[in-house]
């Protein structure tokens, strides 16, 4: 930057998005965003539905643009970049275990997609020799006996494997930034622990920038660095280090009483 | 009585026909499988590119150009139609199916500019044509060298494709028909990649107009009237008889693109049975179409009333 202004893993300014503007649906998802995350932040996103979560993520993401603000990974300025081609910073994991991988495509097909995340596809054969013993070497350590289903179609998988997967095939091409959308709430209890503590793992591994949106508060706690919370498309709550790893479940429901008069502590989170 | 009034003869007679048709047409059928399976997109370009293939290599043929480079150029311009529909879509927004329909609906006129009337003829005796009607009354030598030309023909095709389809490029087209965000997450530019498999399948499409002109020795603006009809069936008919045979195999794609000209072949060799049953070829049409939609529904109506066990689930 020639300004000499630091920069940021990411940093999100005055981001606004309006869904069907003008109609009777209009809906203010982002409503001047803003956000600055270090090198190897790993933040967790909490908040009500609506509150703007998976936006925020999609607009980083670029699944259409944004009306206002910038957003900036790194020294790059992508606002303006399509979706395609943002791909090149980000690694993504999706809430619904069908959305990041190809499930008529191999294991190792779906593999080697993301190996080239960002890259010109040439007339190169798609799959090479060495790619698949690395591959299968990467299965091996998910213990989920993948390594021997490398041609396995992706679609026979279960969604906890596909999750998995979809985690390695996010961390094939280092991203410079990692976007989990509640990528373990279609996931039985047992199974999401696993992709949890593999999310973990992976950050960890490859010391990334990450963000988990999740609707699990003691995850929330957990997990990470540093936790957001959301509501009604802004920040209203942003914690890190040693004051958010003595936070308590309690504290965040108090928090979003606080914001949202009482009725924002839905069903969902209080069972969490 | 009636069955006694039919020559099992003529049925035989007409089979060498049918499979040589059914062959060429396997070609388009690749196209067909191309868009509809792996890009998942309703393509009904076909109906004009295969006129328009067969328009242009009739066309160049009679100007003197060799019938082999004729094919070149009516591969190269259903390619050019399929960008336009490919185009249409991505880059103005228009629904798929019914860019296709548009650029269907100009190839109308673009044929007939082409030939200048609705239909132009090339003489096999005064051209040495690719595949010819003649060729499978011909001698044995003749008739050897035709099925066996087809055949490996389109075996090559089927090679060149499979080895394309495990291209980088080849996997990005499969990824962006098979789940979109999936594709446009990892860096795939999914507009490009879908022109350019519109691309391709048109390409295959006016490549077997070129050679059905020269098969029959005329190119008709009306030759591709339900084209992707006959080329849904084919697909249809070689996934549902061979599909099974198929999956779980080391080339499991090499194998279904060889089910679908098959399929092909079938399919032309069940209208040569309801034809030799006396069937008018008027309604030969509705008769694809029903089938074709019967086989269509099957998936549909066996996952509806199947397994009830997984439903209430």
């Amino acid at each position: 930057m020639s300004n000499g202004a630091k920069t940021y893993a990411l940093e999100l300014r005055d981001i606004h998005k309006t869904f069907n503007p003008g109609t009777i649906n209009e809906k203010t998802a982002l409503d001047g965003l803003n956000l600055q995350l270090e090198d190897g932040d790993f933040v967790t996103i909490i908040g009500g539905n609506g509150a703007g979560k998976s936006t925020a993520l999609n607009a980083i993401a670029g699944v259409w643009p944004v009306d206002r603000g910038s957003i900036i990974i790194g020294d790059t300025d992508v606002t303006s970049l399509p979706e395609h081609k943002r791909a090149k910073f980000l690694g993504r994991v999706f809430q619904d275990p069908m959305t990041g991988t190809a499930a008529t495509m191999s294991i190792e097909e779906n593999m080697a997609l993301a190996a080239r995340r960002g890259k010109r596809r040439t007339l190169k054969w798609g799959v090479t020799k060495e790619e698949k013993e690395r591959y299968m070497g990467m299965l091996k350590t998910l213990d989920l006996g993948l390594e021997d289903r490398l041609t396995s179609k992706v679609g026979l998988l279960s969604g906890g494997q596909r999750q998995a997967v979809t985690l390695l095939m996010a961390s094939l091409q280092k991203p410079n930034l990692l976007l989990l959308d509640e990528h373990t709430a279609a996931l039985d209890p047992k199974t999401a622990a696993k992709v949890l503590a593999l999310s973990d793992k992976i950050i960890e591994e490859n010391h990334l920038t990450a963000m988990m949106v999740t609707h699990n508060m003691k995850d929330a706690i957990i997990h990470g660095n540093r936790l957001i919370m959301m509501h009604e498309g802004r920040i209203i709550y942003d914690v890190r280090g040693e004051e958010k790893k003595s936070l308590h479940v309690s504290d965040l429901l108090s928090k979003f009483e606080e914001v949202s008069g009482g009725e924002f502590a839905n069903d969902r989170m209080i069972l969490s | 009585m009636i069955l006694l009034s039919l020559n099992p003869l003529a049925l035989l007679r007409a089979m060498p026909g049918a499979c040589a048709q059914g062959l060429i047409w396997g070609i388009m059928a690749l196209g067909v499988y191309i868009t509809f399976r792996l890009l998942d997109f309703p393509d009904l370009t076909v109906d004009g590119t295969l006129a328009t293939g067969g328009a242009v290599a009739v066309m160049l043929i009679r100007a003197g150009v060799n019938p082999w480079v004729s094919l070149i150029v009516s591969f190269a311009v259903g390619m050019l139609a399929g960008m336009i529909t490919g185009l249409l879509h991505t880059g103005l927004g228009i629904p798929g199916i019914l860019s296709s329909i548009l650029t269907q609906i100009s190839l109308y006129s673009i044929n007939l500019n082409i030939m200048g009337k609705s239909n132009q003829a090339i003489n096999v005796d005064q051209y040495k044509l690719v595949v010819s009607l003649r060729y499978i009354s011909g001698d044995a030598l003749t008739k050897f060298k035709f099925y066996g030309g087809v055949t490996l023909g389109c075996l090559i095709l089927v090679m060149i494709m499979y080895c394309y389809f495990g291209t980088e490029q080849g996997q990005a087209i499969r990824a962006t028909g098979c789940n979109m965000s999936m594709a446009k997450a990892q860096g795939i530019n999914t507009n490009f990649h879908t022109v350019l498999a519109l691309m391709i399948s048109n390409g295959l499409v006016g490549l077997c107009g070129g050679l059905y002109a020269q098969y029959q020795g005329a190119a008709d603006v009306n030759m591709g009237r339900g084209a992707i009809v006959i080329g849904l069936a084919a697909v249809i008919i070689g996934e549902v008889l061979f599909g099974k045979f198929c999956v779980r195999r080391k080339s499991a794609f090499a194998f279904t693109m060889i089910s679908v000209i098959l399929g092909a072949v079938l399919y032309y060799i069940v209208i040569a049975f309801v034809l030799w049953l006396k069937m008018p070829s008027d309604d030969m049409k509705l008769f694809s179409a029903i089938v074709v939609a019967i086989f269509l529904s099957i998936p549909y109506l066996k996952n509806k009333y199947g397994k009830k066990g997984v439903a209430r689930q």
